[in-house]
Order: structure tokens, then C-alpha cells, then sequence
């Protein structure tokens, strides 16, 4: 393996997702996004298709030739395709994740080409040390043992036997933050390791039963088979709470990069913890104190103290339309978004359009989940003037996102893990859309 | 959030997890984790709880698991015992108390002939890093090196038995980890260069850092209304 494929366990700001402005930074999917702008600003100058309300596309369509009138786009009068074993997506759509070059173990969810909550499962964020081990199910095995009563060896199968639950859960990594955000930063590229599932699995509460616990556990070594043999300490707590062993994801098997056949999943903290590809789990009164519990996911706070085990992500909210490269038309502007807090559920989203000195309420797509993404709409009439916009997200406990701020006077303006600051979107009186840039920070 | 001593005495909800324990760690040092009572470790603050994110109902019910031996029995008998052969093949943690390490010992003299073959290539000649791997030896700055950083001398062993040299892991001897280790350590100057390290004293090696960590602390400042 040459140095370049070599990940960046060693960023120093905590970044898990550093963009960088060079130019190689970019991505797989960009020509699709170059040619919807071009699309949409080549169509702000049609006037009067604007003034009608009609969509660019269709405005765009009426000047070369209309598709009602076109024998060739007419599909009513040839038979289809017949049935396939595996769907496919439109040959049209060319979504994808997107990588970096020389970091060969993330990729990221392509927020602004996305809707609704449910993030496809060919589109879910990764982020392995080591790569995906290849699993065969059948000679899969989880070994939970340490203070139990009996320590014991479960299948897959057995797993799948058990009493389950399903329910919608993001999952994001604690590094979910670019190190160096410009003008050309995309939603995506804001917050690519963040994505929302439904995941099927069986409480972890019900697995500990079966073994029997002893009362003086507090601790849970999760550790999984990958090459780092990745592994975490959880209080014993949050397998009474909504811990799970995840085999499924979106109403099939997990994927291998989500850790199939089966993972931790703990709804609400941060991926890391979630152990992929679990094959042990032990029992203990002490945390482990892995290395990725002690010298990664930590980060400094006030006081030049390192703040450790800091489970929970906050609320946070992105826009995911508009953004860069985005070019938007005078009139009505849907800003959209997700909005998602490991606390719970989200309260309110609220939206600024002129540069954070008011703020109005969202509207949030029902239903709202706990510890979920949440979708939210804003309908803005666009004047055309400058302006920059920004969305904050509450959530039910009244936690509020922070702003820039607020956010670095809470760590003595050091940056690392668990970044959530509000983030705007600059509007130019051409229609432009770029990412406003605010950071300075000390390190 | 408040302070564990006030705390001990009246705290209703019994849970396991981190205020107490970390605390006491921090401050005492090794001594605290191995050599407290069960209560001083899994006695929590609930600010920690709401921290977490834990529901109070299920710390609730985990107290009544706690007190109620009978719901310790199994009931779907699903799964099989596991063989003491299957534990030690897998069972590789080590903890901060020395638990899980292995026999053997190791110094930095034959630890450094065993880095400069199996690590430096990644991680330079004298640990100084080679982008995009960081640094693991300390040139006196901030950044996140075992001696500037690294809250626990237990937790070089284990990662480098579990996970290095990258992309062949387990392929180092107890032996020759435990040797590395000390190299390491000794290059971070947390220890002379002709001290053997083994199971007993590798625990007790301070790490100028650890001081520095602390649980959770989000609830007392971070939370904007
Ligand atoms: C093929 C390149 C390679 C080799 C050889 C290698 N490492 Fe690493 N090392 C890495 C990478 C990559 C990471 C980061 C892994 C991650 O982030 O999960 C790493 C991480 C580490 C870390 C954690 C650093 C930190 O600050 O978190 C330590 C300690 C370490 N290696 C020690 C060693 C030792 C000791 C050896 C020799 C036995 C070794 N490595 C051999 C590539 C290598």
C-alpha cells in the first residue's frame, strides 16, 4: 500500500471529513450539478416562463421542441422493459457517494441530490479504519462473555430469532465537519458522514438478559472484526435504553460497509460507538479505554480540558437546497434541509434569510422521529437582493444549535469533534449561491 | 454538574457509567479504578444521564435488573456456551488496571530494531510521522502524540497488538509489542531507555496528559436556549 492510500487517523482538528480547497478535492458527482446550474441560470433568463410559475425544465424544453409534440420521447406506444430481479436506479441519475483521493476509508452522503429522510443504503456515509472485511454469514459469530452469568455464543440466525425492533435512526460520525470550508463548500461537503436509516435488530437489553449480567457491570467492551478490531466502551445503561444489534438496514440485510451481518447501533451518539462487524462484546466494571475513546474521539473544552466519552450528538440542521453550486431565480424559493439531534426528537427549525437578525419557524415534514433526521421546508419570496441564509434546529430537551461563537466559547475557540455550529448560505443579487465562510479559528 | 462527593451520599438512581468513576480516576490515578468499591464506580450524576442521553425509565428498570437476581435466568434459550478455548482466542482487551495483559516483557533497545523494520516506514524513522500518518513521538507541541496526548500507557500496547503494524495486524509476538511499546514510550520520555516493561509495571507509567481528561461536560455550559 503506498503512503498516499493511507487514512488520516492523525488529523490534528478532529476532522473525520477534511475538504481541502485544492482543486483534486472535488468530486465524482460534479458534472451533474454543474449542469443543473447551467440549466437553471441559462433558464432565469426566460422571463415569462418564470412569471407563469413553470418550471425551468419545462421552459427550457418549449424553446428547442416539446416533448408532447416529439413522436420520439412518445414511450405510450412501444411495450416497456419486463421485470428484473434487482431494480436500478433511472440510467438518468447518476447519484453516487463521493470519495476523496487518498482516503481510501470514508466516502460521503450526497445531501443536496437526496429527499425525504431515508438515506438509500447504497448511499449511506462510510467510515472504516481498516476497510470492509468480508463476513460470510454462515460462519458469523458474536461472543458475549465477562461478568455474565453465562457466556455464550450466538449466530446470526440465533440473532434473528430473538425479539426485534425497527425504528429510524441517524448515524453520524463525531468528525462530521470539513477543516477548511470555502466559497465552493456543497451542503454535502458540510456534513458528509451523516446519514438516516431504518435499522432492524434485536435490543441489546434482551441479549444481556439472556446471559445473565452481573449487578456490579457498569461497562460494555463492543469490538468488532475488522482489521483495527475497532472497538468501544458503552455504559451499561444504553443497552436498557435503545441499544440494538443491528442486522438490517432499509428492509434488507445490512450492507457490508454498514457492518454486516450484524453491528451495534446506538441511536443518537456517535458512529464510532456503533461497532461494525461486532463479534465480541465484554462484560466489565471499568471502561476499556480504547484508543479511539481516549486519543480520537475526545476533544478539548474550556479549561484546556479534554472532554472524553462525549457520547451524544447535538442538534444540528443543514440546507440542503439552496447551496453551492446552486443558482436561484426572484420569486419563490424553497429552502430545504434536514435537521436531526441525539437528544430526541426536533422541535423547531427556524430560518434567517437576512444574515441572523430574525428567525422563522420551519415547517417540519411529519413525522417527526427522535433521534431521526426531520426534513424542513421554508417557503421564501426572493427579492433578488443579496442575502445570506441559515437554518438552527431545537430540539425537544430545548437545546438550541449554537452559533459559531457560542460554539468556540465552549471549547476556549479550539475546534475538534462534535462541531454542530449554524452554517449560512450566501446569496448574490446574480443568484449565485456559496457557502458563507465564518470560521477562524485558533488551531 | 456537581461534585461526586455530593453526590455519593443521597444519589437516588444508581448507574453505571462515568461521573464518578472518571472523576476519581482522573484525579487519583490508578489507584481509584482498581482499588474502589463497587458503589464508587457506578454512582453517576444525572446531569451525566441527560448528558448521555439515557431515559430515566431504563436506568430505572437496570436498577431493578440490578436487585432482582430471578430476571438473570435465560429465556429463549437461543445461543450456546462458549468454550474457555473460544474466550482466549478472542479476548484481547487490556485495560488501563493491567487486566488482559499478557506474560512477556520488552525495552526500547530491542523495541527500536523492531520499530525501524515493522513501523517506520509509515510513521518515520523516529515516529515523527509521515503525512498522512501523524506523529507518535512528542516534539514538545499540543498535538496528539503518546507522550502529549495519550491518557494511558495501557491503551499503546493494546492498539498496536490489535491493530498495527496497519494491514498485518497480529502479526508482532507478545513479545515484540511490549518491546515496541517501550520504544515508544521511551522516545516519548515517559521512560528510561533500559526500563523492561512487562504486565506489572507498564499500568503505572504516568502520561503527563491524563490530567486533562474529563467526562462529559456539555450539560453544565453547551446548552443554548
Ligand atoms: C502500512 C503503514 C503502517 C505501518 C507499517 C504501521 N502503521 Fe501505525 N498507523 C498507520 C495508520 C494508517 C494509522 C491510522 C489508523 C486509523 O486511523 O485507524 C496508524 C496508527 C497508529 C497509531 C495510533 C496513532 C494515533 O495517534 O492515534 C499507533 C500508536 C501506531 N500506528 C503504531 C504503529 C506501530 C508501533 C507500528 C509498527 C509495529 C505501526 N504503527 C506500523 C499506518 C501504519
Amino acid at each position: 500500500m503506498s503512503s498516499e492510500q493511507q487514512p488520516t487517523g492523525n488529523s490534528r482538528t478532529g476532522d473525520e471529513y477534511p475538504t481541502d480547497a485544492s482543486p483534486d478535492s472535488e468530486v465524482p458527482n460534479e458534472a451533474t450539478s454543474i449542469s443543473r446550474r447551467r440549466l437553471l441560470s441559462g433558464a432565469g433568463a426566460i422571463g415569462t416562463a418564470f412569471i407563469f410559475g413553470k418550471s425551468t425544465e419545462l421552459a427550457a424544453q418549449t424553446e428547442q421542441s416539446s416533448p408532447i409534440l416529439d413522436p420520439s420521447s412518445d414511450t405510450s406506444k412501444v411495450l416497456g422493459t419486463p421485470g428484473t430481479e434487482l431494480g436500478q436506479r433511472s440510467p438518468h441519475e447518476k447519484i453516487s457517494r463521493f470519495l476523496r483521493p487518498g482516503r481510501p476509508w470514508t466516502s460521503g452522503t450526497p445531501h443536496e441530490d437526496l429527499m425525504g429522510t431515508i438515506t438509500p443504503s447504497d448511499l449511506h456515509f462510510e467510515r472504516h479504519h481498516s476497510g470492509v472485511p468480508a463476513i460470510d454469514p454462515a460462519k458469523y459469530a458474536l461472543l458475549i462473555h465477562g461478568m455474565v452469568d453465562r457466556p455464550s455464543v450466538f449466530s446470526l440466525d440465533n440473532l434473528k430469532h430473538f425479539p426485534s425492533v425497527t425504528s429510524v435512526h441517524f448515524l453520524e460520525c463525531a468528525g462530521n465537519y470539513p477543516s477548511r470550508p470555502d466559497e465552493n463548500t456543497r451542503p454535502s461537503r458540510v456534513a458528509p458522514l451523516l446519514s438516516n436509516s431504518e435499522w432492524t435488530g434485536v435490543p441489546l437489553r434482551i441479549l444481556l438478559e439472556e446471559v445473565g449480567v452481573d449487578p456490579d457491570a457498569s461497562w460494555l467492551i463492543a469490538e468488532g472484526q475488522d482489521a483495527v478490531k475497532m472497538n468501544r466502551s458503552i455504559p451499561i445503561e444504553k443497552a436498557w435504553d435503545d441499544a440494538m444489534i443491528a442486522y438490517g438496514q432499509n428492509g434488507e440485510p445490512l450492507r457490508p460497509e454498514q457492518g454486516y451481518p450484524a453491528r451495534l447501533f446506538n441511536p443518537g451518539w456517535e458512529g464510532n460507538t456503533s461497532i461494525k462487524w461486532l463479534r465480541r462484546i465484554e462484560v466489565t466494571k471499568q471502561p476499556s479505554m480504547t484508543r479511539e475513546e481516549t486519543v480520537r474521539y475526545s476533544e478539548y473544552t474550556k479549561g484546556n480540558k479534554i472532554r472524553q466519552f462525549s457520547f451524544v450528538m447535538d442538534a444540528r440542521s443543514l440546507i440542503t437546497s439552496p447551496g453551492y453550486p446552486e443558482t436561484i431565480r426572484p420569486g419563490f424559493v424553497q429552502i430545504q434541509g434536514i435537521a436531526w439531534s441525539g437528544r430526541g426528537k426536533i422541535s423547531q427549525v427556524e430560518i434567517s434569510v437576512d444574515n441572523r437578525k430574525t428567525w422563522q419557524p420551519a415547517i417540519l415534514q411529519e413525522p417527526v422521529l427522535s433521534k431521526s433526521c426531520t426534513r424542513f421546508h421554508f417557503p421564501w419570496q426572493w427579492d433578488g437582493e443579496p442575502a445570506v441564509i441559515w437554518s438552527r434546529a431545537k430540539d425537544e430537551t430545548g437545546y438550541r444549535q449554537p452559533s459559531l461563537d457560542e460554539h468556540k466559547a465552549s471549547r476556549d475557540g479550539r475546534r475538534g469533534y462534535h462541531t454542530n455550529f449554524t452554517v449560512g448560505w450566501n446569496v448574490g443579487a446574480d443568484g449565485e449561491v456559496a457557502y458563507y465562510p465564518q470560521e477562524d479559528w485558533k488551531t | 454538574m456537581k461534585s461526586p462527593a455530593q453526590l455519593l451520599p443521597k444519589a437516588k438512581i444508581i448507574v453505571a457509567g462515568s461521573g464518578l468513576l472518571f472523576a476519581a480516576s482522573f484525579s487519583l490515578g490508578q489507584e481509584a479504578i482498581t482499588g474502589s468499591t463497587p458503589e464508587d464506580r457506578i454512582v453517576v450524576t444525572t446531569d451525566q444521564d441527560v448528558a448521555i442521553g439515557i431515559h430515566p425509565g431504563t436506568i430505572e428498570d437496570l436498577h431493578d435488573y440490578r436487585s432482582n437476581p430471578e430476571r438473570r435466568s435465560a429465556t429463549y434459550n437461543l445461543g450456546r456456551a462458549a468454550t474457555e478455548e473460544e474466550i482466549s482466542a478472542w479476548d484481547i482487551g487490556v485495560s488501563p488496571d493491567g487486566q488482559g495483559l499478557p506474560a512477556g516483557s520488552g525495552d526500547s533497545k530491542r523495541g527500536a530494531a523492531l520499530y525501524a523494520l515493522h513501523c517506520a516506514a509509515c510513521h518515520g524513522q523516529e515516529g515523527e510521522g509521515i503525512p498522512p500518518n501523524g506523529a507518535l513521538v512528542s516534539d514538545g507541541n499540543n498535538g496528539k502524540t503518546i507522550g502529549s496526548y495519550w491518557p494511558y500507557p495501557t491503551t499503546v500496547f493494546d492498539y498496536i497488538r490489535r491493530a498495527m503494524p496497519f494491514g498485518t495486524p497480529g502479526s508482532l509476538s507478545d513479545q515484540e509489542v511490549y518491546s515496541i511499546t517501550a520504544f515508544l514510550l521511551y522516545r516519548n520520555d515517559l521512560i528510561t531507555e533500559d526500563t523492561v516493561i512487562d504486565a506489572n509495571n507498564l499500568p503505572g507509567i504516568k502520561m503527563p496528559n491524563a490530567d486533562k481528561f474529563t467526562p462529559d461536560d456539555r450539560e453544565s455550559y453547551n446548552y443554548v436556549h
